[in-house]
């Protein structure tokens, strides 16, 4: 069992996502940095949908109750075991009674504790990723306790990886959208050579962007929206949808991001900036 | 068996987006339906997500593999010229839905009609006596967007959204009408409350509907409303269905 003796400012569980659902509007969920939960899965030679904690920003006080190994990944939160700096991507043994706590964010917005064998939950039409209405909660609470198989002793194949961040570059790596056609030569223009912010307006959800282009008068069908989809607003505002982003919409799909940049954007937060891409 | 010009197009590199001509239309809707069924028969390996929603289906590659789009492209191409008039004739379920429209629940039905020119008495008529197509489910779990609203209905949604909507909440939008499956913020003009629960995780099937059926309104009072909410908390509300020709 993990103890959650403080939550941090938002924690939550989530596997590779819950797929099937999509069709009555179920989002599919999931770690919002894909590539990073699965170096640290692999570094545990987990299966790629063992669910892991999603820290955002600020880090929770966690103590285990019995010996596992962990591994952590994506943004650099400065973590301590036992009051001792730890690393990301290294596979580290815990005891009963250690203390996982987190300090000062580095680099990056989301970061993952991944467990040998990975972490337990409520699992609600096969996904652990916590989406309220489909999970009762929509994150994990004070005083909480997670559950994970205990591991006595293992050898890790490789036991650290030393990598550059995949998310310094502010790249962010597009396809044409569905509706890239209805762009005007001016809103083309914009989209590819300005520098855009993230606005304040971000969660699991959707990213906004601060910058606004010019808008539009058309109106379109309700259709089909994935993870990543860049959809352009009536008044010129640039939203991306993420992880729980909802499943149909009605605003054209200008762009969409590769599945690394998804990854990449995961790690942005309110105020760093970005520049689109075309592959 | 009526075919369409059908658009293909890469939707990034993990989907692809199968589009009808852009109209709200029941034979379009049908003819997807179909297209769904066939997809459902042939994709033994469960490759392909299938999100349709008015005059499209945008397919989610499942797999590790990358996907090939020209490949997917023909395979697209393949089912739709295989697929199966015989299932063109399925019967979609009518479910039937009670509503409350008393004002503690209808805040806006007063402004609504006075708006439209009409007697709130006449907007809940016209409300409750319209059968509405699933054209689609999305934006939250659950959600139906509801099509067939009539004209005299339509209405500009609200210049302010609101930021909490309740759960169950029955509200008019432009040509469309529909249920809030749970609390949300919302710009439609609430006229009233179904007690039933449109969205429930723990059945085996979390939305009762699916895309094609209709849905039909009745009036409850207060007194029947309460009783159905507490059915719907302990979990034994009976769902009113009525299946065509049955």
């Amino acid at each position: 069992m993990l103890k959650v003796l403080k939550s941090g400012f938002f924690t939550t569980l989530q596997d590779s996502g819950r797929f099937g659902f999509r069709n009555i509007g179920v989002p599919v969920s999931g770690v919002m940095d894909e590539i990073a939960v699965k170096k640290a899965n692999i570094l545990l030679e987990n299966s790629p949908e063992d669910a892991v904690l999603e820290i955002t920003m600020t880090g929770p006080t966690l103590m285990f109750d019995a010996p596992t190994y962990i591994c952590l990944s994506g943004a650099f939160l400065s973590p301590t075991l036992n009051n001792t700096p730890i690393e990301n991507y290294s596979v580290i043994k815990v005891e009963h009674g250690d203390i996982l706590s987190y300090g000062r964010l580095e680099n990056g917005f989301r970061s993952y504790l991944a467990v040998k064998g990975g972490f337990k939950g409520e699992e609600v039409l096969g996904s652990f990723s916590q989406y309220v209405p489909v999970t009762v909660s929509k994150r994990i609470k004070d005083g909480e306790e997670i559950e994970f198989d205990s591991v006595v002793h293992y050898e890790p194949v490789i036991s650290n990886l030393k990598m550059e961040n995949h998310f310094s570059g502010s790249n962010i790596e597009v396809f044409k959208g569905p509706e890239f056609d209805m762009l005007n030569d001016t809103q083309l223009k914009v989209i590819f050579t300005k520098d855009f912010t993230i606005s304040e307006k971000n969660n699991r959800m959707a990213y906004q962007l601060t910058e606004k282009i010019e808008g539009y008068s058309k109106t379109l069908l309700t259709s089909g929206t994935l993870p990543g989809t860049v959809q352009l607003t009536p008044a010129g505002r640039l939203i991306i949808l993420m992880k729980d982003g909802q499943t149909t919409g009605g605003y054209p799909r200008i762009l969409q991001l590769s599945e690394a940049s998804i990854s990449n954007l995961a790690q942005k937060k309110f105020g760093d900036g970005i520049t689109f891409r075309l592959i | 068996m009526k075919s369409y010009p059908l658009s293909i197009k890469p939707f990034g590199a993990k989907a692809i987006l199968v589009e009808w001509p852009q109209q709200v239309d029941h034979a379009i809707l049908n003819d997807i339906l179909l297209f769904v069924d066939t997809l459902k028969n042939q994709d033994s390996s469960s490759s392909w997500e299938w999100v349709p929603a008015y005059n499209s289906v945008t397919l989610i590659w499942r797999s590790r593999e990358r996907m090939d789009f020209e490949a997917s492209k023909r395979f697209i191409e393949q089912l739709y010229k295989n697929r199966n008039p015989q299932s063109e004739k399925r019967k979609h379920t009518i479910w039937k839905l009670p509503v409350c429209y008393e004002a503690e629940f209808a805040t806006d039905i007063e402004t609504s009609a006075h708006t439209l020119g009409i007697s709130p008495y006449e907007l809940i008529e016209q409300h409750t006596s319209n059968r509405y197509t699933v054209f689609g489910i999305g934006f939250l779990p659950g959600f139906m967007y509801l099509g067939g609203l009539p004209e005299s209905l339509h209405i500009p949604r609200r210049k302010e959204p609101r930021l909490h909507v309740v759960k169950g909440s029955v509200g008019l939008a432009g040509k469309q009408t529909g249920i809030y499956p749970q609390d949300s913020p919302g710009g439609w003009h609430i006229i009233g409350n179904c007690p039933i629960p449109i969205f429930d995780a723990s059945k085996e099937k979390p939305c009762f509907a699916s895309i094609g059926d209709k849905i039909q309104f009745h009036t409850i009072t207060k007194a029947e409303y309460d009783l159905r909410k507490i059915e719907a908390e302990i979990g034994i509300y009976n769902l009113e269905k009525v299946q065509p020709d049955a």
